[in-house]
Parts: structure tokens; C-alpha cells; sequence
């Protein structure tokens, strides 16, 4: 018997072809008689398009064709559909306006697409780009998405003249009004959630190419969701058959949410490749990824937390003006409610809660789902409320979270939400532990001496995985199911092929789902293939985002392995003569239970491809079997995490000397690949509340943080080395007792972090990102203010 | 203008006919097909196209092929052995968990031969300060950190 592969440090089997360079991203592919693309985008925030010539480029050496949105319009193409629709509390669907790929009439940020260019060479076509001639009669452009809905601002949209998508809102008001006006203390915070650029290091990619032979297209893209991609984009833009598109996203360079989206250039490059009747493909440039990936975050937030007199949190209440940007993203509008109003909870009992969101159109780069994607912006709001209620009620700020844990499962919140299971005190008690939290004052104290501030600060949080009961989703606006889909088949040899629906671009799905199959069915894990990201050769799946992909997918596997192993019982029934309810199967061993007799998986799978001593009669041969799983509910991932800075007063530099999290992700089926997805989100974490923010010129539109010299993702030695433990209390409600565990990271270090600085800093709040910049003024004012 | 361009690549003599502006990553991907280099921004910060040209590291978006003209050029497709058995630096990194996507990896995996070859036994803190030119938006660095620092080792002991 070999040992578990559950729980394993197994090495990934990925990792041989990256690190040889024999990996095939989407850029790395060309195919016989390529073409490139090149975009004209917008330099302005917003403008009317007047004339587009194109005339000089169509001349220039190599063009092959330009296109613009009345190409596009005239060939029947669609615009980019949004996948959920929210309902405002005036009981109207949210605005949608229209999204070209190529803009019709107006350009509404910096970087939307105006026009495209096809030539024989990349060169060619940025050469020619320079040369389309856009005459621009310049608007004026608003990107403060509270500025954006006062009276005068400049409108973005015919059908949203006050630029508002939709107001929406959450919880019991009246209650939460009432316990307002009993409360002993309110703790009240305003604060902007930053916007951020996700910044996969592989840009968006994407290469198209059409086949007369069968009337068929194959696109090549960097994608999270290979299949949710040709659905919106076969379905919703160009009307195609969805049998007529192959969408293909091989290896994928980092997606962070950013790639899940159907984005113009998918779509345009598609479009064009049957137009020229050959492959066309584009890159993103590194200042086309700045101005034209979908950002993340952009809250403008007034938070209030109601205690009693011993700090009993009695009802939050909670007001969020959301920025979505020039146009609707995929997912845009379900991120700033579903994703982030239904965990205003955290991990605490906060009987009443009412959050109120107002999502708006503003001159800016379209926002969506980046890691975390709206829990992030709520474990903010409640962590930080948390903190500074401690620091007013002079309580611990472990002992004012202590005192409001939720303690018993299952656990209905005043925001929608049913938490299965989870144990708060045990993660706290175990990182106060690992960050030595006792030791803290010493370190202060010597910190002082050496004329430095060190702070600690805290952040709990819990986050809703595995989206979702597709039943509830629907319920709540999905315009999709968000099931998973998987199949094993099983090789005449016994080897195995698996393919999954969930898409793995730098998660390790090659190694953790074939530790799980491995492992079920007792062979060497060298035995089975993963293989994802392709709609010709996976059934169907709904991709990677949200945590989900084991808890989701990896259940769909799951699923699909009973089926097998079920099948396998009758065979060795049959091969044994045995009946099959004495048949026991235990990783890889069929056995007649109270005998010797046994048959192992691989003489099953063999009969079952070579079914000379086979119940034909009774069952067919082969060993195939597909499965789809649609959970029953969210799963819920939590966490505690502490970080210590310590600052230099006479610069503002504020380095993040310590920091430990303890997670609970469930049962874990491979440690060392969800401590590497803790380390990148808490990095991506820390990047948002100290390196990290996206400006835009608040007069012309222009992003100024445009590219990696203004926009600073975190180098190595922005971070530290951390601290990681985990405990498990497994998922009630999937057999592999799995949470999920991509995004805790990037959820809970911001709050973290600032409440070490503030700590450090005896202020009760500072704008994120906190630059040495911001903390250096902030540590002058408060000087003057003494 | 086209010019004519000849170095040696993973050992290979190459030689061809490009466009004066052509890029030494350009040239290494297209031209040669190596796409193991990759293209991570258009301002040399991120560092996945990182080579080593005459035994130092140099980012190949940021030279032009014709500057290449004579150079021994090595490229992730030429780290591992003939026989394909990882550098020990390759392995360091498989074995430490110091890569997730892969995308930067390639860019990495060049920077840390030659931070290992020229400053053996760097502590943490200089390992961090040496990677300012690699980017990588995956692994928070932990691990990549700890893979360089053992795979240096590896190298040393290797010698």
C-alpha cells in the first residue's frame, strides 16, 4: 500500500517544461501564414469620433486591412455582453450600455479601442497603427467615481445620464437603524479601496485563425475560462455556433482575474482571422496591459460599527460608491454586491448589517474581479472598523474579535451568506503564538531606541468560495451556471487521462488533481495527465476564478472517480464471480470482501478495453465517465493573519519586518503549493497597502501609473520571508473536505498591514497605498497637529 | 534596412537576415523559435527575458540583436544538460516550490546563475536586493528566494 498523496509535498509536474522554456503560452504560438495585430486606442479620456482615416495606413508596407467599429458593425458584430445582472433597490436592472469592441461614435478612456490594424509583421502593424488618422473632438472626462455622479459631470452613456449603473442594497435597514440608536460607542471610518492593475506578468495574448475546410475557427488566448469565453463569444457577439470555435488557452502567464474576461481584441482578432482568411494575433504590450486589462477594486466607502458598552458589535452599516469603469466588464456589476456586500460578517456575529453600494461609470479603464474581487474591498472595511473600535474602546484588539466570534456552525449571517463550519479562536490563538505577539512591546521598545516605529496589527477574515450553487447564483442576477465539469478516462493500460473544466494558469492543477486521482486509485502519480484549457478536448467548464477549482472542479473529478470505481466493481464482479455488493475497493484494489481474492485496478481497466471475459450482456465495455458538479454551498475559507512594520520617521520607509498567517483552507491536498498561493497573495496584499495605486489624471483622464516605473508591484525586497501554519476544519459539504485557497492572501494582508502602520503611527487612518511618501506626510501632520 | 546577424546560441552557430531594429528577444523568438524567453513589458523592468550573453545576464528586450553580432548567447533552452538532467539551479527551483505560472520563471532561473556565479553565498537580504530587475506577480518571492539561495549552494558544491 503506498502511503497518501492527500496532504503530500509532491513536486509539480508542471514545472519541468517551464523551467526548461518548453512552456507554449499564447504568444509563443504561430501558425503557417500568421498575421499581427495592432490596436489604435484612444489617447483621450473621453471624445467624440469624428472621422477615423485609414487611408495612409492601408498603404503603408504590409498592411493587409484596417477595421474599425463601423466594420465591425456592418459585419454583425455584437458587443460584449455582462454576465450578471443586478437588480437596484428601485426594483430597475442595472444600466448596460452598449460595449463595442471597436468604439462606435465615442471613445470613453484612455486606451478603448478605436481601430485595428492587420499586417504581415508585429512591426508593420504598430508601424501603421501610428499612420490611421482619428479626428477627436475632445469631452470633457470625469474618473472620481463620486465626482461622477454629482450634477454637471460630463455623462459617458445615453442611458445613464447620471452615470449610475445601479444602486443596490443588502440587510434589514430598519434594524440596523435601531440598534444604531442603542449603541454605546460608533466607530465610523470614510476610506478609498485603491484601485489596482493586476498585472499578470504574461500579457493578454490572443491569435485566431479561421478554417474553410469545416467553416471553423480556433482561438488561441490567455484565458482563465476557455469555455465561458466561446460561449459569450459565439453566443452574444458574433452569433456563431458554439461547435464552430475551438477556444484554446494553453499555458497561461498568471491571470489574477484579469484574464477571465471576454475581452475586444478576442473578439476583433476572431472575427478578422475568417475576414482575411488568415491567423491573426495579437500581443498586449506591457502600457496596453496598464490601460486596457480590466483594474480591480476603486471604493469610495463610509463604514459605522455599532457596540455596546463591553464592545458587542450590534449592526454595521455600510455605504460604498463603487467605480466600474468606462463600460460593463464580464463580471463587473456582481463584484462590488455579491462578492463584497454578503461578507460584511467576517468572522463575527454582527447580528444586523445594511450595506448600500451605487456602482458608476466614470472616464476609466473598465474594473472587475481582481484576487479576492469584492472580499478583499470587505474584510477592508471590517477589519479596519474592527481595529480602530478596540483602539477607541481601549479594548485588545484579539480580545474585541474574540468577544464577537461566531462560535457555532452552521451559522446563518444577516447578509444571505450560511457559514458550514470554521474555527476562529483556534486560528488567532495559533498566529498570536507563531507572530510572538507577547514579545511585541520588547520589540517596540528596542525599535524606539534605534529611533524607529514598529507597529502590529491584526486582520481576520473569511472569504466565499467555490462559486456557487449555481440555483442561488442564478437567483441573486448570474446570467450562467457556475458548475464544473469533469471526465477520467481510463487508458486500456490503466493509465489515465483527466480532463477538467477548471484552467490552470500558475495553480498547479496538473499536480494537486492528479494527486487526488492518484491517490483514489493507488497508482504512481507519474500515471495521470491533467489536461485543461481546451474546449475540443474538455466536455465543458466554467474556469478558474474564486478559489473554486479544487473545491469545484476537483469534486467534479471526484465525481467522475466514483462513477469509475462503481463500474470497476461490477467488473471485478464479474472477473471474480463474486456479486457486487461483496466487491470493497481501496485505492486501487478490488476486493471480495472476507477473502483473499482481489483483481487490481489496472486488470479492470485492461478487461474493460479487452472485454474477452466481460459481462456484455449487462454492461458496456470501456472505462469513461464524465461528471458534473454543481454545489450546494459557497465554501468559506478564513483566517488569521498579524503583521509588525516598523517605520523610519525621518523618510516614511515602512518595512514589513514580520508576518504570520494562519489559514484554514480545509483539508489540504498539497502543502506546498497552497503555501506558494499564500506567499503571492499576501504579496499581492501587501503590494495593494503600501506599493500599489492606479491614478488617473483627475482633469485629462490620463492613467498615470501607466507602466511598471509608476506602478509599483512589489519587487523581493518589498516583502519579507512569512510565517505560515494552517488548521483545518474541512468543508462540510465536498468529499474532499477542500475550501480553496487562492486569494486569502491578497484578502487578508491589506487590513493587516494598516493596522500595523497606523499602530505604529497612533493615527487612526491613512490612505493605501501607504509609500513611504504618504506615511512620511502623514507623520509631519501629525507632528504639527501635536 | 535588413542587416545580417551572426552569433552562437546554446552553443549553436545562427545567422540571419533582420530588420536593423530588431530586438535580441525578438530575434531569439521569432528567428530561432526559442520562445522559452519571454516578453513581460515593453520598459526592461521585468526581466523575463533575461539571457546571458558571454556569461553575464542581460535582458534581451533591451539590446538589439545586432549588438549581439559575435556574442555566445545562452537561453533557458540551454541551461539544462544535453541529456535533459536540470541545472542544479533548474532543480533548486522545482524542488523549493520558486516558480507557479512560469511565465517569469525563465528570466528568473538566468538572473539567479549569475547572481549564484558571481556573488556565491549571498545572504537573504542581498538575494531580495539582487532580484530588483525580475519580476514575478506569483510566488511572493518566498519561495524563489530560498530556491536561489539553495541552489547556489548546489552550484558551489557542484564545482
Amino acid at each position: 500500500m503506498t502511503a497518501s498523496l492527500i496532504g503530500a509535498r509532491v513536486e509539480r509536474k508542471e514545472d519541468y517544461r517551464f523551467l526548461t522554456g518548453a512552456g507554449q503560452y499564447t504568444d509563443d504560438i504561430a501558425l503557417p501564414g500568421q498575421t499581427h495585430a495592432a490596436f489604435v486606442r484612444s489617447p483621450h479620456a473621453h471624445a467624440k469620433i469624428k472621422s477615423i482615416k485609414k487611408d495612409k495606413a492601408l498603404k503603408a508596407p504590409g498592411v493587409l486591412a484596417v477595421y474599425t467599429g463601423e466594420d465591425l458593425a456592418a459585419g454583425k458584430v455584437g458587443g460584449l455582453p455582462c454576465g450578471w445582472l443586478i437588480t437596484g433597490t428601485d426594483g430597475q436592472p442595472m444600466k448596460e450600455p452598449p460595449h463595442p469592441p471597436l468604439a462606435q461614435g465615442k471613445a470613453r478612456y484612455v486606451g478603448d479601442h478605436v481601430a485595428v490594424v492587420i499586417a504581415e509583421t508585429q512591426d508593420a502593424a504598430r508601424d501603421a497603427a501610428e499612420l490611421v488618422e482619428v479626428d477627436y473632438d475632445v469631452l470633457p472626462a470625469v474618473v472620481d467615481a463620486s465626482k461622477a455622479t454629482q450634477k454637471g459631470a460630463p455623462a459617458l452613456h445615453d442611458i445613464a445620464p447620471d452615470n449610475k449603473c445601479y444602486t443596490w442594497a443588502i440587510g434589514d435597514q430598519a434594524a440596523v437603524d435601531a440598534a444604531f440608536a442603542k449603541a454605546a460607542h460608533v466607530t465610523k471610518l470614510e476610506f478609498i479601496n485603491n484601485r489596482l492593475i493586476p498585472n499578470a506578468i504574461e500579457p493578454r495574448a490572443a491569435n485566431a485563425t479561421y478554417s474553410r475546410a469545416d467553416d471553423s475557427y480556433t482561438l488561441y488566448v490567455a484565458s482563465q475560462n476557455p469555455h465561458v469565453e466561446r460561449l459569450l463569444m459565439t453566443a452574444f457577439v458574433l452569433g456563431l455556433p458554439e461547435h464552430k470555435v475551438r477556444v484554446v488557452a494553453p499555458d497561461v502567464g498568471g491571470g489574477f482575474g484579469s484574464k477571465i474576461y471576454l475581452y475586444a481584441e478576442d473578439v476583433v482578432v476572431t472575427w478578422a482571422s475568417r475576414q482575411l482568411g488568415r491567423p491573426v494575433k495579437w500581443t498586449a504590450e506591457r502600457s496596453e496591459s496598464f490601460v486596457s486589462d480590466a483594474h480591480g477594486r476603486d471604493h469610495h466607502t463610509v463604514a459605522e460599527l455599532a457596540m455596546d458598552k463591553d464592545g458587542k458589535f450590534l449592526a454595521m452599516r455600510v455605504h460604498t460608491t463603487a467605480n466600474v469603469g468606462a463600460y460593463l466588464s464580464t463580471f463587473a456589476s456582481c463584484v462590488p454586491t455579491i462578492l463584497y456586500a454578503t461578507l460584511l460578517a467576517g468572522q463575527y456575529a454582527t447580528p444586523a448589517i445594511f450595506c448600500e453600494v451605487t456602482a458608476v461609470f466614470t472616464n476609466t479603464a473598465p474594473v472587475d474581479a481582481y484576487r479576492g474581487a469584492g472580499r478583499p474591498e470587505a474584510t477592508y472595511v471590517v477589519e479596519r472598523l474592527v481595529e480602530t473600535a478596540a483602539r477607541e474602546m481601549k479594548l485588545d484588539p484579539a480580545e474585541i474579535r474574540r468577544r464577537n466570534f461566531i462560535k457555532t456552525f452552521p451559522y446563518q449571517t444577516p447578509v444571505a451568506l450560511m457559514y458550514d463550519t470554521g474555527d476562529y479562536e483556534a486560528t488567532l490563538g495559533a498566529v498570536m503564538k507563531m507572530a510572538d505577539v507577547a514579545g511585541f512591546p520588547k520589540r517596540k521598545e528596542e525599535a524606539a531606541k534605534r529611533g524607529k516605529l514598529r507597529g502590529l496589527g491584526y486582520a481576520t477574515y473569511i472569504e466565499a468560495c467555490g462559486i456557487a450553487p449555481s440555483n442561488i447564483a442564478g437567483a441573486l442576477g448570474a446570467r450562467a451556471g457556475l458548475f464544473e465539469a469533469g471526465e477520467i478516462r481510463v487508458h486500456p493500460t490503466g493509465s489515465v487521462t483527466v480532463f477538467t473544466g477548471s484552467h490552470s494558469h500558475g495553480q498547479g492543477h496538473e499536480t494537486t488533481f492528479a494527486q487526488v486521482v492518484a491517490d483514489k486509485l493507488g497508482m504512481p502519480i507519474e500515471n495521470v495527465d491533467i489536461v485543461h484549457g481546451d474546449t475540443s478536448k474538455v466536455l465543458f467548464g466554467m474556469g478558474t476564478y474564486g478559489s473554486r477549482s479544487i473545491a469545484v472542479g476537483g469534486t467534479a473529478i471526484v465525481k467522475a472517480l466514483d462513477k469509475v470505481i462503481a463500474k470497476g466493481k461490477k467488473i471485478a464482479a464479474h472477473l471474480m464471480e463474486a456479486a457486487e455488493s461483496d466487491i470493497e475497493y481501496d485505492k486501487g484494489v478490488f476486493k471480495v470482501a472476507g477473502t483473499d481474492k482481489q483483481k487490481l485496478f489496472g486488470e479492470v481497466a485492461f478487461a474493460a478495453y479487452v472485454p474477452h471475459n466481460y459481462p456484455l450482456d449487462k454492461l458496456e465495455p470501456g472505462l469513461n465517465e464524465n461528471a458534473f458538479y454543481d454545489p450546494t454551498n459557497f465554501t468559506f475559507p478564513a483566517g488569521s493573519y498579524v503583521c509588525e512594520v516598523e517605520i523610519d520617521p525621518d523618510t516614511g520607509v515602512t518595512k514589513v519586518e514580520r508576518f504570520s498567517a494562519v489559514d484554514d483552507f480545509g483539508t489540504i491536498i498539497n502543502p506546498m503549493i497552497v503555501e506558494g498561493q499564500v506567499h503571492g497573495g499576501l504579496t499581492q496584499g501587501i503590494g495593494q497597502a503600501m506599493t500599489e495605486g492606479c491614478h488617473y489624471d483627475p482633469e485629462s483622464g490620463q492613467l498615470v501609473t501607466g507602466s511598471f516605473g509608476d506602478y509599483c508591484i512589489p519587487r523581493a525586497d518589498d516583502v519579507p520571508s512569512y510565517q505560515l501554519d494552517t488548521r483545518e476544519t474541512p468543508c462540510t459539504h465536498n468529499p474532499l473536505g477542500v475550501k480553496g485557497c487562492g486569494e486569502a492572501g491578497a484578502i487578508g494582508a491589506p487590513p493587516a498591514v494598516m493596522n500595523a502602520i497606523t499602530d505604529a503611527l497612533g493615527i487612526k487612518d491613512l490612505p493605501m497605498p501607504a509609500t513611504a511618501e504618504t506615511v512620511w506626510k502623514a507623520i509631519r501632520a501629525n507632528r504639527k497637529a501635536a | 534596412m535588413a542587416v545580417k546577424v551572426s552569433m552562437k546560441v546554446n552553443g549553436k552557430a545562427v545567422s540571419a537576415e533582420v530588420e536593423a531594429r530588431t530586438l535580441l528577444v525578438t530575434f531569439i523568438r521569432e528567428q530561432l523559435r526559442l520562445t522559452g524567453t519571454h516578453v513581460g513589458c515593453d520598459t526592461a523592468q521585468c526581466g523575463a527575458c533575461t539571457v546571458q550573453m558571454n556569461g553575464k545576464a542581460v535582458k534581451s528586450c533591451s539590446i538589439l540583436a545586432m549588438q549581439a553580432e559575435g556574442a555566445d548567447v545562452m537561453t533557458i533552452e540551454g541551461v539544462a544538460k544535453a541529456d535533459g538532467t536540470l541545472h542544479p539551479m533548474q532543480a533548486a527551483f522545482k524542488e523549493h516550490h520558486g516558480l507557479q505560472c512560469g511565465f517569469c520563471t525563465p528570466g528568473m532561473v538566468m538572473s539567479a546563475i549569475d547572481l549564484a556565479k558571481n556573488h556565491p553565498g549571498a545572504s537573504e537580504k542581498e538575494v531580495r536586493e539582487a532580484l530588483d530587475g525580475n519580476l514575478c506577480r506569483c510566488t511572493g518571492y518566498h519561495n524563489i528566494v530560498k530556491a536561489i539561495m539553495a541552489g547556489s549552494k548546489a552550484m558551489a558544491s557542484a564545482k
